[in-house]
C-alpha cells in the first residue's frame, strides 16, 4: 500500500489526493458527532460556537445544560423509563434469541432459510410499519400504552441482532465438545451452561449490547405503542427537536455519545476475545 | 422395540433395528430438537411482530363498518340500480331511518360518516345532521321517509351519495389501496382522482427517488473508504474502523440533532461559510427543512451500512490479481476497472440493497430535517395513524411500502444470503 520509490509524479499526486479525499469522508462521518460535545458546554442558549468559546475563554463554557438535564423532571422521568424498558427487552431477546440461535446452528434444521427470514424480518421491515401494526394489534389485546407492550415490541426488534451475532459465534463452535461432555455423563443442561455457554458468551454479550442499544435508541415504536407514561429518552429528544429545541438536548446527546463509545469498545474487545477463543485470529 | 428382520443381510444397529431406520430416527430426533429450541422464539416473533403486521394488512382491506352500521339499508340497496341517475325508492329510505335510529342511539353514525367522508367529502356532516333528526322520528307513523330525509339535507336526493354507500357496502374493499395510488372506486369501477387530490404517487415517487439518491451518494462516499480500510495494514485500518463504527453505534437522534444544529441558518456550517466570506451574512444558505437536508443527514446516517459490507468483500480480494494485471501491461486504471472493480461489485450490491431498504422506510430523520418537501411516505403513514385517524389508508400505504421492501429483502437474500449479514 505504501508508495513505491519509482512512483511517477502523477501517481504521487493521486496517492496523496486519494488520502485527502478519504480523509474528508472520514471527517464527514465523525465531525457531526464530535461537534455536539463542545457545543453542549455552551454557557449561552445558542446552538453555535460563541466568540467566548472560540477564544477558549472559560466564561464561555458551563455545565448548565447538564444541570438542567439532571434537575428537569421530564428528562429524569424519561431516563428512568429508558433504563427500565431497555434491560427488560434485552433479557427477553437474549434468552429467546440465544436458544434459537443454538437450534439454528444444528446440522439438520428443516425450513432453516424460511425460519431465518422470519426471525431477521423485524430488522428489515420499516419501523413505521412495525409501529403501525403493533399499535393496531396491541390496542386490540390491551397492551397499547403499557410497559409490557413496549418491552415486548422492543424485544422483537432486538431479536435479529442477537440471532446474527450468536449464530456468527456458533459458526466456529466445535460440536464435538458437547458430544464429549455428554459422553462423560453431563446432561444437556449442564453441557449447555458449563461447555457451550462460556465459549459463545462473547457473542451473546455483544448480541445483548446490540439489543440494548436498539431499545435504548428506539423512537417510532415507543411513540405509537407507548403512552405518555412510557416516555423514553429518545421520545423526549424527538419532542424537543420537533417543538421547542432546547440546548439540553446537546447535553443528552453528549451523554448518549459517551454511552455509545463505551458500548462500541466493549463489543470490539469481545469480538477479539471471541476470535481468540475460537482460534480464528 | 425390536423390529423383525425383513431382509437377510441387512445392516442392523446394536439394538437390532435396521441401521437405515435407526439412522432416520436419529435424524428425526435431531431435527425435532433443533425445532424445539427455535419454537419459543418463533412463537414470540409471531405474536409480537408477525401478527401485528398481518393485522395491519387486514385493516388495509377491511370495511365492515358500512354493513354493520346500516345492515337493512345495504340489503335494500341491492335492488337499486346505481346507474339510474335517481335516488332509491321509499323502501331504502325506510331501512335507512331504522338503521340510523339505532346507530344514532349508539352514537356510531358519526364514525360511519367519517369513514364515508374519506371517499366522498361532505358525508360526515350529512350523517351527523341526519342522525340528530332521525332520533326524534317515530318509525311507525312518521313515513314516508324519503321526503323527510330530503328535508333534512338535499344531498339525500343526490344519487352520488347512494352510489358511495353502495360501493362501500362490501366487507372487503380495495378502496384504501386505490386511494393510496391516487385512484378511487367510483360508481363505474376504478377511476383516477382529480388532479388536485393526487398526492400519494408523487410521494411514493419522491421516496423512491430520494432513497436512490441517498444510496448513490453512499456508494460514492463509501467506496474509497472501504477500499482504504481493506488495503491498509491491519493496525491502522482497525483504528480507522472506529471512525466508521462510532457513528453506527451512536443514537439516530443524536446524529439527526447534530445535523439539525449544523445545517441551521444560524448553525455552525453557515457561520463558517460567512466567516470565510463565501456567503454573505444576510444570504445564508437554506440547507434544512428541505430535500437537501434529508439527503445529507440520511447519507451520513446510512453510510456505515454501505461501508461495512463493501469492506468485508474487498478484504477477500487478493492483491495479487492487481499485480498480475499490471505486470501484463495494464495501466492503473485498467487494472482497477477490469480486475478489481468487478470483484468488488457484490459488496456494492449488498450495501446498496441494505441502504435502500433502510432509507425507503425512514421516518425520524425526514420528520425532523425534511420540512414539507423532504418528507417520505412513512411520514404520511404516521400522519394518518395519529392525526387524520384514517387507519385503513395508513395500513394500505404501509402495505405497499412493505411489498416494495420485501421484494428487495428477497433480492438481498438471493444475492447475499441473510446468514451473511454482519454487524461490525
Amino acid at each position: 500500500m505504501s508508495l513505491p520509490s519509482y512512483a511517477t509524479t502523477g501517481e504521487k499526486a493521486w496517492y496523496y489526493g486519494f488520502r485527502v479525499i478519504t480523509g474528508l469522508i472520514f471527517f464527514f462521518l465523525i465531525a457531526p458527532i464530535l461537534v455536539v460535545i463542545p457545543l453542549s458546554f455552551n454557557a449561552q442558549d445558542f446552538f453555535t460556537f460563541t466568540p467566548e468559546m472560540l477564544r477558549l475563554d472559560p466564561e464561555g463554557y458551563s455545565l448548565k445544560h447538564y444541570r438542567d438535564f439532571f434537575s428537569n423532571s421530564d428528562w429524569q422521568h424519561a431516563m428512568v423509563n429508558s433504563l427500565k424498558i431497555a434491560p427488560m427487552a434485552t433479557v427477553l431477546s437474549v434468552s429467546f434469541g440465544t436458544l434459537a440461535a443454538i437450534g439454528l446452528s444444528q446440522p439438520h434444521v428443516p425450513f432453516r432459510r424460511a425460519i431465518m427470514a422470519i426471525l431477521i424480518s423485524p430488522m428489515i421491515v420499516p419501523l413505521i410499519i412495525s409501529a403501525a401494526g403493533m399499535y393496531f394489534f396491541y390496542s386490540r389485546i390491551g397492551l397499547q400504552g403499557t410497559y409490557i407492550g413496549v418491552v415486548l415490541a422492543h424485544a422483537a426488534l432486538g431479536i435479529p441482532f442477537v440471532i446474527i451475532t450468536v449464530t456468527a459465534t456458533l459458526v466456529g463452535f466445535d460440536q464435538s465438545l458437547t458430544r464429549a461432555a455428554a459422553n462423560m455423563g453431563a446432561n444437556p443442561v449442564t453441557t449447555f451452561f458449563r461447555v457451550q455457554m462460556p465459549l459463545i458468551l462473547p457473542g451473546v454479550i455483544s448480541g445483548a449490547l446490540f439489543a440494548f442499544i436498539t431499545s435504548f435508541d428506539e423512537v417510532i415504536v415507543v411513540l405509537f405503542v407507548g403512552s405518555a407514561g412510557q416516555k423514553t429518552l429518545p421520545w423526549q429528544m424527538f419532542i424537543g427537536l420537533r417543538e421547542q429545541i432546547s440546548p439540553t438536548i446537546l447535553a443528552v446527546a453528549t451523554i448518549l455519545v459517551a454511552i455509545s463509545i463505551a458500548l462500541l469498545t466493549t463489543v470490539e474487545l469481545l469480538r477479539r476475545r471471541s476470535e481468540k477463543l475460537r482460534g480464528i485470529a | 422395540m425390536s423390529a423383525p428382520i425383513e431382509e437377510p443381510g441387512e445392516v442392523l444397529a446394536a439394538d437390532g433395528t435396521p441401521l437405515k431406520r435407526s439412522l432416520a430416527r436419529a435424524l428425526r430426533v435431531q431435527k425435532l430438537r433443533a425445532l424445539m429450541l427455535i419454537a419459543p422464539l418463533l412463537i414470540f416473533i409471531l405474536v409480537t411482530f408477525i401478527l401485528p403486521v398481518a393485522d395491519m394488512l387486514y385493516r388495509s382491506v377491511e370495511n365492515q363498518i358500512v354493513s354493520e352500521t346500516l345492515p337493512k339499508t345495504v340489503v335494500a340497496l341491492e335492488s337499486w340500480d346505481a346507474d339510474s341517475g335517481e335516488a332509491p325508492d321509499e323502501a331504502v329510505f325506510a331501512a335507512l331511518a331504522a338503521d340510523l335510529q339505532i346507530a344514532a342511539e349508539q352514537k356510531i353514525h358519526t364514525k360511519l360518516g367519517t369513514r364515508l367522508n374519506y371517499e366522498n367529502p361532505g358525508m360526515a356532516s350529512l350523517f351527523r345532521k341526519s342522525g340528530r333528526q332521525v332520533k326524534k322520528w317515530d318509525l311507525e307513523t312518521d313515513g314516508p321517509f324519503k321526503e323527510q330525509f330530503v328535508d333534512v339535507d338535499e344531498d339525500w336526493a343526490d344519487p352520488e351519495v347512494w352510489q358511495t354507500i353502495k360501493t362501500y357496502a362490501p366487507k372487503i374493499t380495495a378502496g384504501y389501496y386505490l386511494n393510496s395510488v391516487d385512484m378511487k372506486l367510483g360508481a363505474d369501477g376504478v377511476e383516477v382522482r382529480p388532479e388536485s387530490e393526487r398526492i400519494y404517487l408523487t410521494l411514493f415517487g419522491r421516496t423512491l427517488f430520494m432513497s436512490f439518491v441517498i444510496t448513490a451518494s453512499c456508494i460514492v462516499l463509501g467506496y474509497p473508504v472501504a477500499w482504504l480500510l481493506a488495503n491498509l495494514p491491519m493496525k491502522t485500518s482497525n483504528l480507522l474502523m472506529i471512525l466508521v463504527l462510532l457513528p453506527f453505534w451512536t443514537s439516530l437522534l443524536v446524529r439527526t440533532s447534530a445535523w439539525k444544529i449544523l445545517l441551521q441558518q444560524q448553525g455552525v456550517i453557515n457561520d463558517i461559510l460567512v466567516w470565510i466570506g463565501l456567503v454573505a451574512d444576510d444570504n445564508r444558505l437554506v440547507m434544512i427543512n428541505n430535500q437537501l437536508g434529508t439527503i445529507i443527514a440520511m447519507t451520513h446516517i446510512l453510510l456505515p451500512f454501505m461501508i461495512l459490507p463493501m469492506y468485508s468483500v474487498m478484504q477477500s480480494i487478493q492483491p495479487t490479481y492487481l499485480r498480475a494485471a499490471k505486470s501484463l501491461g495494464a495501466t492503473n486504471w485498467t487494472a482497477f476497472w477490469r480486475v478489481y472493480f468487478p470483484q468488488s461489485v457484490p459488496g456494492i450490491g449488498a450495501g446498496s440493497i441494505l441502504v435502500f431498504i433502510l432509507a425507503i422506510g425512514y421516518y425520524i430523520t425526514p420528520a425532523l430535517v425534511g420540512g414539507t418537501s423532504g418528507t417520505f411516505i412513512s411520514n404520511r403513514i404516521a400522519f394518518h395513524i395519529s392525526i387524520s385517524l384514517n387507519w385503513g389508508l395508513a395500513a394500505a400505504l404501509g402495505g405497499i411500502l412493505l411489498a416494495v421492501v420485501l421484494i428487495f429483502y428477497y433480492a438481498y437474500d438471493k444475492i447475499v444470503g441473510i446468514d451473511n449479514v454482519k454487524l461490525g
